[in-house]
Formats: structure tokens, sequence, C-alpha cells
């Protein structure tokens, strides 16, 4: 029984680490209706920027952690604002393909300067360390704290959605960017600002990755399609949604991973296609009609 | 419509060149032929990934999941239930129709964008379901050179060529007798505008559906052909992005949405093979920076360009209003 | 020097030409009404004017200043602002967060939040309701304060009355007093001539992306705005 609670417990949080590997992808769909298939590979350049500054520079880690944060965001800002917005607004396939193009520099570039050796980041104690609930049921402490990480992210961003006056500029552009032009806003730069908040979460996500566990240049395909099935389980246009996602697959991946190793990640996708069979629109929509 | 002197030339050349090329196995050493296989399966996947997306609309970053049913129906067919390999061809096809038919109502779900990964999904899950089942000696691979033992060399050189052409040829000509005809012209008319389409009565949802299966039987039967030159059959190979990596940059390359784009794309792709292989990764990503440039600068790929200047078609599919018969 | 001058002016969508050569002026605190048949051009003018469509020939001075070829969002921090054709209101976002959205280009001026409220009294009661639920007329009324929160010196309305009732149409119009009191300038567009006549100072009639009528709304006749607006049976047959 407790081995049970222990893998639903483990689903959970690692459910945290998926909604932060769908929060990037959710904004960037959600204000510039974009799907940026280089988005897990952006999180695993994100893992190899905290391995170079915490394992060759030796930084330390929460130094490496914002370290990251600004790169990448700044990263965001640019490839958005020179290259992105550049095929937004037309047909849906030119940002796809590009975005596509850009997922295979980035990985083999990555697996050009690193070799595909699997890498992982030394946090010290903390990578192993459990808290001890009694009955046997056991919580990993970097886990935990990337769940709840992730949990303050988000709430973070829904308060800057909801309340801010950036936050109110995302959600009238992503209504009708046409019309938010005409009150004075200038969309190249609202994409690329919100590109720089969807970019912050893919460095935590890359970052807490590589510290859960070892990354290796080809392990984005894998991430973006997990932060894709977060996204469509919780359901479109709902950052806390796509929290509800990330936790459904991280439980059933760990529960197909309990019942047999080589079914773990099947589990998940299979438990994707089930929701969308069943609930198309996700568990907790909010897309409204326009 | 009468084609234009290019086209008639064109097609001239074309029909020499599929006499040439069958009648390699008389006049041409082993590894030519080899790569004379390779590139007419390259170019019938790309004009399958073509079909998809530049005239169907359907981005597909999951075709890989159907080359892989291929190579493990010639597991199936050929090596467990002894049929001799080249007669698996066309089963894979229906193998490969069928699996796209019975994942259609679920990825149809997903619009635009998220179709694209959604297909990558499946071909994720037919990965992983393959790999975890014993009885076809899922994750280290099989051999299936048992499928096509019992003949010569020379006969196995030759049907796998002329099967090759078969794909390569036939893709390029399907696709084409396709476009020529009423449902080209509603095809066509979809990815220009669905809402428009579907108020004249377009079936939009059955046209799609059918470009879907199609392409991924062409998929699966290239698949098979392509693992009986191979000879073995894993998991990881069969189901690989690479395949799909390889459609897309011959088609971005080439020009998305025209049957010479592929053509092109297919020629291209293997000239810069010649000479960047060796350079590893670096070639995969100037592979990857010229669709990018493309893409942002001139989404019309090469034959795009060269469209600019010259108003050619080698495939005339293009309909022009004439002047009203009296 | 006028606050608006128009010269010249071409622009349309794609292969289609919409505008054809307009000239126009307007003074500092003018309201001018816009009149013609649907397909006229008058929205496209307006909207050319408010930066959401690109000119193709031609000069638009605001202010003494060229603002031709300006996006929407510069032209908006100049001083224009639009009420869109169809209200366009921001359906994720409630009646307040709409108007706010009108003040997002930070312009300085007597308009706020509080003012618009004073001007429309109903919408404090909806504030926080998302406000694609309001009524057809609480809608305008909204999308007409959300121009107004950006402070304009000029203000676009396209087809104030689109959808509603007159009784409804009356009240928003009611408003444009005030509006004109802090100096605003004014150009209406509207199907409803007979309101048109009643709010305007002068009067531009529009057929076929051209204008071929223009006066003070005392001074043109009944049968010379219907030629105008429909054209005659000679120009038809040309």
């Amino acid at each position: 029984m407790a081995e049970w609670i222990n893998t639903i417990v483990q689903g959970v949080l690692l459910g945290g680490l998926y909604a932060l590997f769908a929060a990037g992808l959710s904004i960037s769909f959600g204000v510039m209706r974009m799907i940026n298939i280089a988005h897990g590979d952006m999180i695993i350049l994100a893992s190899y920027a905290a391995i170079v500054g915490a394992s060759y520079l030796k930084l330390p880690m929460l130094f490496t952690v914002v370290l990251v944060v600004l790169v990448l965001s700044a990263l965001g800002y640019g490839a958005q604002r020179l290259v992105f917005n550049r095929t937004l607004g037309g047909d849906l396939l030119r940002p796809l393909l590009l975005t596509f193009g850009l997922s295979i520099v980035i990985r083999e570039s990555l697996q050009a300067v690193f070799s595909a050796d699997v890498r992982s980041v030394d946090v010290g104690p903390i990578a192993t360390a459990t808290w001890n609930l009694g009955a046997q049921i056991n919580i990993g402490v970097l886990p935990l704290v990337v769940m709840l990480v992730g949990l303050a992210s988000i709430a973070a961003l829904q308060w800057l959605f909801a309340r801010s006056r950036m936050g109110r500029s995302f959600r009238a552009t992503s209504d009708d960017a046409d019309t938010a032009s005409l009150m004075g806003v200038d969309r190249k730069h609202i994409y690329a600002l919100a590109m720089v908040f969807a970019s912050a979460m893919v460095a935590l996500a890359g970052v807490f990755l590589v510290m859960r566990t070892t990354v290796s240049p080809t392990d984005g395909p894998a991430r973006l399609i997990y932060a894709f099935e977060a996204v469509i389980i919780g359901g479109l246009g709902s950052l806390w949604g796509t929290v509800a996602g990330g936790v459904v697959l991280g439980v059933a991946q760990a529960i197909g991973s309990r019942l047999d190793p080589g079914w773990g990640i099947l589990a998940g996708h299979l438990a994707f296609l089930a929701i969308l069979w069943v609930r198309p629109q996700g568990l907790f929509p909010t897309t409204r009609e326009r | 419509m009468k084609p234009h002197p290019p086209a008639r030339i064109a097609a001239a050349i074309g029909v020499l060149a599929i006499v040439a090329v069958a009648s390699m196995p008389w006049w041409a050493e082993r590894s030519s032929i080899h790569l004379a296989v390779e590139i007419l399966a390259t170019l019938a996947l790309a004009q399958m990934w073509n079909l998809l997306a530049g005239y169907g609309g359907l981005l597909s970053v999951g075709q890989q999941g159907f080359v892989g049913l291929g190579a493990y129906a010639l597991v199936v067919f050929g090596l467990q239930m002894g049929l001799n390999a080249f007669l698996v061809i066309p089963l894979a096809g229906l193998v490969g129709a069928l699996a796209a038919a019975l994942v259609a109502p679920l990825v149809f779900r997903l619009g635009g964008a998220h179709f694209a990964i959604g297909t990558w999904v499946v071909a994720e899950v037919f990965r992983l379901v393959v790999a975890n089942l014993p009885f076809v000696s899922g994750g280290s691979g099989v051999s299936v050179a048992k499928t096509v033992m019992g003949m010569s060399a020379a006969t196995r050189t030759s049907l796998t060529l002329w099967w090759a052409l078969a794909l390569g040829a036939g893709a390029t000509l399907a696709v084409y007798l396709l476009l020529r005809s009423r449902w080209g012209l509603a095809l066509v008319a979809v990815r220009d505008s669905e809402r428009a389409s579907r108020s004249l009565g377009i079936r939009v949802g059955r046209i799609k559906w059918a470009v879907w299966v199609a392409a991924a039987a062409g998929c699966a039967m290239t698949g098979a052909l392509l693992f009986i030159t191979k000879l073995r059959v894993a998991p990881d190979p069969a189901f690989s992005i690479d395949w799909t990596t390889t459609m897309f940059f011959i088609v971005v390359i080439g020009g998305i949405g025209t049957l010479e784009g592929p053509i092109i794309g297919t020629i291209v792709y293997f000239l810069l093979r010649q000479w960047l292989a060796d350079l590893g990764s670096v070639y995969l990503i100037t592979l990857g920076v010229i669709t990018m440039l493309i893409m942002l600068f001139f989404e019309r790929g090469l034959w795009g360009l060269w469209l600019r200047w010259v108003r050619w078609e080698l495939f005339p599919v293009r309909r022009r209003l004439g002047p009203p018969r009296t | 020097m006028s606050l608006l001058e128009v010269h010249a002016l071409a622009a349309g969508y794609g292969d289609f030409q919409a505008l054809y050569g307009i000239d126009l002026a307007l003074d500092a605190g003018e309201v001018l009404a816009v009149i013609g048949a649907n397909g006229a051009g008058k929205t496209t003018l307006l909207r050319t004017l408010a930066g959401a469509l690109s000119l193709r020939s031609g000069g638009i001075r605001f202010d003494g200043a060229p603002i031709g070829g300006l996006p929407a969002h510069r032209v908006c921090a100049a001083g224009i602002a639009l009420v869109p054709e169809g209200r366009r209101l921001f359906p994720s976002l409630s009646v307040e967060e709409n108007l706010l959205m009108g003040a997002y280009a930070r312009r300085p001026g007597p308009w706020n939040l509080l003012a618009v409220f004073g001007l429309f009294p109903i919408l404090r009661e909806f504030r926080r309701r998302p406000a694609t639920e309001l009524s057809g007329g609480q809608q305008q009324m909204v999308a007409l304060g959300r121009a107004l929160m950006s402070n304009p010196r000029l203000l676009l309305c396209d087809e104030l009355s689109l959808g509603l009732a007159p009784v409804v149409v009356r009240d928003i119009y009611r408003a444009l007093p005030s509006v004109c009191e802090h100096g605003v300038s004014v150009i209406i567009v509207e199907q409803d001539i007979s309101q048109a006549l009643r709010v305007a100072q002068r009067v531009v009639c529009m057929r076929e992306g051209r204008v071929v009528l223009e006066g003070l709304p005392g001074r043109l006749g009944r049968e010379q705005i219907a030629q105008a607006y429909f054209g005659t049976l000679e120009e038809e047959a040309h």
C-alpha cells in the first residue's frame, strides 16, 4: 500500500517538473498562437547552460540558476523579435517549419559541442535526500522543491496575467491583436515580452531537469511531447490547468513504470490519448469563444 | 489542357530516366544501384510529406511512425509468416493505411499546430508498443535477411530497384494525377481556405482523411522496402525522427507545395550529403540553418526561386481560365 | 492650420483598391460625418487614418506631422483613437479591463475610469463582468469609453449605431457633446443618415472609394444626398 502511495507522490512531484516544462509552451501558444517545436530543445539547452555554469565554471548553484534564467530570457526576446515574429500572422506552417529547423540546429549543435554522453549537475546531498512522513512514505526533497518552485512561478505568472497592465495587454493581444494595436500595443514587443516569460520558465525547467536527472543532447523532443501533453490534458488557456495536466501525466507515468519499467512513458501517452478521446478540450479549459 | 513545351520535354526526359534506371541491373554497379534505391525511396517519402503538408495543409511530424510500421510489417509477414519480402511491400501499405485510419479520429481532434505534435505522440506510441512486444523481438531488433533468402543476389537487387522505382516515380505520378483530378482541385481549395471550401460543399474532413491515409500507406511501403535493404529491423532506427527530418529538409529546400520541389530537394539533399557528410553534426546544422533561412526569407524554396524567373511548370497542375468556348 | 489633413489618399486590400485619392481636412473641435452605402470605403478610410491599414499613396498630416506610414500603435500614441466597426471588445477581459486597455498608451488628459463611468453610469454596475456579456448598446458604450481612455485629439467612430435600437443609438450620441467640449475632433461614419446630420457640423458622402459630396448639413438637400449616395442613372450607364 505504502508503495503505491509513494508511487503516486512521485508522480505528483514529477508533475511539478512537467508543469514547468509546459508553462512556457502555454504562454507562447496563449499569446502568440505559436507552437515552438524547438521548445524541448531549448529546455535541454538550458540544462547544458546550467552544466557549463555549475560544472565547468564552478559557479554557485543559485547564481547559475539566476544566470541561466537571465541568459535564456534575453535569448528568447531576441529570437522572438528578430526571428519568430517574421513568420507570425500568416499561414500556420511557417512558424512550425521554422521552429522545427531550429530544433534540429539546437540539437545538433549541442551534440557537436558536448557529444552524446549523458550529463548531470551535482547539487550535493539534496539530490538524494528524502523526507520521511512516517508509515514508510518518503518524499524526495529535490522533487518537492521543484514542485514548490513550479507552483510559485505559475502563481506569479497567473498574477501577472490577471492583474498587471502587461498581463492585460497579453490577454488583449491574444484575443484580438489587431484591435490591441489600435490601443497602442506594439505587437512585436508584446510577443517578445511574452517569450521572455516563456523562456524564463524554460530556463527553470531545464535547470531543475538536470538537477533531478541526467540529460543528453537528443532529449529535447521527449520534453516537448511531455510539455505538449500536459497542456492538452490540462486544457488550453489555463496555467493552473497546465499544472493539473502535468500532474495527471506524471502520475500516469509513475503508475505505468511501477507496473512495468518499459511501459512508464507509454502509459503517459495513453493517458494523453484517452483524455484527447474523451474530453478533447482538456480538464480545465478556459479559452473563450471569440 | 495541353502541357507547354518545357513540360513535354520534362516528360520525355522523365520517361527516358525511368527506362535508364530500370535497366540499371544490366549496366550499373551494385553500389550505384544501392544509391539509386536510396534516392528513389527518399523521393517517395518526400512526395508523401509534401502531399500532407504542402497540399493537405497537414504538418505531420510523425510519419516515421508509418515508416516503422512498414518495417515491422516486414518482420511479421516476411520473417514470421514466411512471405516473400517483395510481396510484403504492398501489404505494408495496407498496414500503414489501417493504422492511419485507426488513429485519424484521435489526431484530427487537434488543430493546426497541435496536430503536428499529436502525430509525433502517435509515432512514439507505435515505437514504444512495438519495442515492448516480445513477439516481434522488440527492444534489440531482429534480422530480416531470411525474407530475401532463396533468390539470387541479382534477382534481389533488381526487384529492390524496380520496387524503389515504382515507389519513387509512382508517388510522384500519383500525386500529379491526383492534383489534376477533381479531388486535387478540392485539395488545393482546402489548403487555401478551409472555410470557403466548406461553404462550397467540399467535404474537408473526408479529403484530409484520405490524404492522411494515403501518405501513411506510401510511407509504410517505403519503410518496408528500405528495411529490406538494411536487413535488420530495430525499433529505434525504424521509428527514428530522422525519417521526418529528412523529408522536411528535402521538401522545404526544394519548395513546399509543388511537385518539382521534392525532386529538386532530393537531388540537393544527396549532393550535400556527398560533399558535407564528413563534417558530421555540422552537415545537419547547415541543413537546419538553410531551412530556417528559407522559411524566413524565401518560403517557396529552390523551385519557387526558379519559378520567379521562369514561368515553367514541369508538372502542369495549375488550372487556367481559358476564353469561353463559343 | 487644420488638425487633420488628408491628401490624395489611396488604400486597399490585396488586389482590391478601396480608396481612390481622398482629400479631407478637419479642424480642432469639429465633428465630421462620413456617409455612404456599404462598400463605399468608409471603414477603410477610418482604418487607414488609424494606421490599421497601410496606405498605398497620398499623405496624412496630423497636427502638422506626417503620420502616413506609421503603425497603428504609434498613431494611437499620437492621439487618434478608433472605435472599430462591430465594437471589437476583448472577450477575455472584463468591462473595466477593456476600458483600462484603452489607457494603455498612457496619454495625459481628462478621460479616466471615473470620467467614463460618469459619462456612462450603467457601466460602473457591470465593471467586473466579461465585456461581451453586456447588451449591444452597453458594449457600444464600453467601446466608446475605451477609445476615450486614450485621451485622443481625434476620435474616429465607425458605425456606432450598428445593430442597435434607435432609442439606444440616441442615448449613445447624447454623450458626444461632452466628448467635444474637451476639444476633441470627431469623425463619425454612419449608415443612419438622419442621426449623422443631426450631430455633425460638416458632412462628406463617399461612393466607391471617392468623395462625391461635401457640405453643411443644413445646406444639403435630401435629393442631393440621395443622388450622391446612390449615384444617378446617367452615371451608372458609363
